[in-house]
């Protein structure tokens, strides 16, 4: 059975409780999109400034809500600023399939959780490092909470598909 | 005056450990757990006298039709109302609701005219009238809520002046707060609208009585009183509903059907197309039987002992950290308590909870427009009934150490 230091490691505890990027950037020219999650009232805003090179040149949070969504907000934050917009895309790619529940994680039975600890996902044969993103992945097994760490996952996808489009 | 000790033992589910711990069960508001009784009444009407209603010439049929309105009729006189056909079933509360809206609203209100609501309402006692304003250009008018979670009712007059419908909680959900629905009731009838009543969280806590609310409609769901889900209540006058077109089409409410068209039948059939939850019926009759035989009075009695033994066991453990939310005055609310715990998220708060086996709801709790005016985004939210004791009040206090800990920052 999962316990509590499963969800709220302490990687997890320190982002929540010293948010990394946490503001608002002017628009334009940047981007600006909210997420929401109508179950618990979440709510997070991301902010990105994308170059002419497309690479992530700032991006801000801001928002409300539990630990988990501010915690995987701040880490992601931290993962993608300075990445181009198709490396955060295969980042979000990849920390949404950590995020997903397989058999495995809720039969109960997992002997070692560490066992298959998704610190590396592949994706088109190249390798991503979810590195501090893997203290996360405890939430697999708190199914409510799922949707808590995905929502600015989600809303950053909403963000680079404005940047990327007609803007 | 005291409920029988051991009434937890009549709860299968409420001896089950839940993450190997006893389960302390706080969110009652959100649903009630059952009686071996009304598990009992149901299996027992699948094992002999299942059969569809009003249809079958067989004994069978004849015995669920009796048990089907026989559960009606004993709804009728637990809420005083005049006659079982008052009673219409619905899905649930939110069914009955949207009944109301689209049949008596949509028949009786056009653009320009007015409902009034408050800020305290449940999404079930919004939504269907924002549905119907965007359909029909109706007005809706807010009743506020102070800091205290009580309704501001200095400008009730200017609020019900043309309106057609009040439509109000007896009990918020959130807050606890008991309104005066007999006064508000009044005023409404004074400015010629009528009077409906979201009785969700009163009728399993308090002894209802339609006629003395002086209301019109009223409605309220089964699974929050002891009983199953999958039936809810809406009650109307008599002459009201027989005036309102049917809601939903099918078998059962129809006299007459042709090629050409179709008549309705009598209230309440008129409202209830396709074959109903007789089983649900049956297990909500049983609820009654269970709440008649403890006294409502002594429920109520119970459950206004335990949220102030709650109020003061948590106000006096986290003076600093514990702000309960609503009337300071037990007696002007019921057993829900809706809390903010420091800078601890209610997320949080519930999760850390539920690893002590302590359950509570987190959440905005079908509220936004409360939540909005109480200015926070959600709240955790502890609620009793009457199988709760001290015992778990002080497992609540207890756990909330946890969250203390875990987050003291």
């Amino acid at each position: 059975m999962p316990g509590l230091e499963d969800l709220y490691r302490e990687i997890v505890l320190d982002h929540y409780r010293s948010p990394r990027n946490r503001g608002e950037l002017a628009t334009p020219p940047a981007v600006r999109t909210e997420g929401f999650n109508p179950l618990c009232g979440d709510e997070i805003v991301v902010y990105i400034d994308v170059d002419e090179d497309g690479l992530i040149s700032d991006i801000a949070i801001g928002g409300q809500g539990c630990s988990i969504s501010q915690a995987s907000a701040s880490m992601m934050s931290a993962a993608v600023k300075g990445r181009s917009i198709s490396d955060a895309r295969r980042l979000i790619g990849a920390f949404k399939s950590m995020m997903s529940i397989h058999e495995e994680s809720l039969s109960g039975d997992s002997h070692d959780d560490h066992a298959h600890q998704h610190d590396d996902v592949f994706e088109d044969g190249q390798p991503i490092r979810l590195g501090d993103l893997g203290a996360l992945q405890g939430v697999v097994r708190f199914p409510v909470r799922i949707k808590c760490a995905t929502l600015s996952w989600n809303t950053l996808a909403q963000a680079l598909d404005e940047a990327a489009g007609d803007s | 005056m005291s409920l029988p000790p051991g009434i937890k033992d009549d709860f299968p589910l409420l001896a089950r450990p839940t993450r190997g711990r006893r389960l302390v069960y706080l969110d009652s508001a959100n649903t009630s757990q059952k009686p071996r009784q009304v598990i009992d009444a149901m299996s027992n009407y699948y094992e002999t006298a299942n059969a569809n209603v009003h249809r079958g010439s067989y004994d069978l049929a004849v015995r669920a039709t009796e048990a089907l309105e026989g559960s009606r009729a004993k709804v009728a006189r637990f809420i005083n109302a005049s006659s079982p056909s008052e009673i219409i079933f619905t899905k649930n509360s939110t069914e009955a609701m949207n009944l109301l809206a689209r049949s008596w609203g949509h028949a009786n209100l056009s653009t320009g005219d007015a409902v009034v609501l408050s800020e305290m309402e449940h999404h079930a006692n919004i939504v269907p009238w924002h549905m119907l304003a965007a359909e029909k250009g109706i007005e809706l008018r807010w009743i506020p809520v102070d800091p205290e979670g009580r309704l501001v009712l200095d400008d009730l007059d200017r609020l019900l002046d043309g309106a057609s419908l009040l439509s109000i909680t007896a009990m918020s959900n959130v807050l606890g707060t008991i309104n005066p629905v007999a006064e508000l009731a009044a005023a409404a009838h004074e400015h010629g609208a009528m009077m409906a009543v979201d009785a969700s969280q009163y009728v399993p806590h308090l002894a209802t009585d339609v006629q003395s609310m002086g209301a019109d409609f009223l409605v309220f769901t089964g699974h929050k009183l002891l009983g199953p889900m999958g039936i809810g209540v809406l009650w109307g006058r008599r002459e009201l509903l027989e005036e309102m077109p049917p809601f939903m089409g099918g078998g059962e409410m129809i006299l007459n059907v042709t090629k050409e068209g179709f008549t309705t039948t009598d209230v309440p059939w008129k409202f209830e197309a396709g074959t109903p939850m007789v089983a649900e019926a049956v297990g909500l009759a049983a609820a009654i039987d269970y709440l008649d035989n403890l006294g409502m009075e002594e429920v109520r009695a119970h459950e206004t002992r335990l949220t102030s033994y709650a109020m003061r066991v948590l106000t006096e453990r986290y003076p600093d950290t514990i702000k309960i939310h609503g009337p300071s005055e037990p007696a002007q609310r019921g057993g829900v308590l809706s809390f903010e715990f420091g800078c601890v998220h209610p997320h949080d708060v519930a999760q850390v909870l539920d690893e002590s086996g302590v359950c509570v709801r987190a959440g905005h709790h079908c509220a936004k427009p409360l939540m909005r005016v109480l200015g926070v985004p959600a709240s955790s939210r502890a609620s009793f009934y009457v199988y709760n004791d001290e015992a778990d009040v002080d497992a609540l206090a207890d756990a909330l150490e946890q969250a203390a800990d875990l987050f003291s920052f």
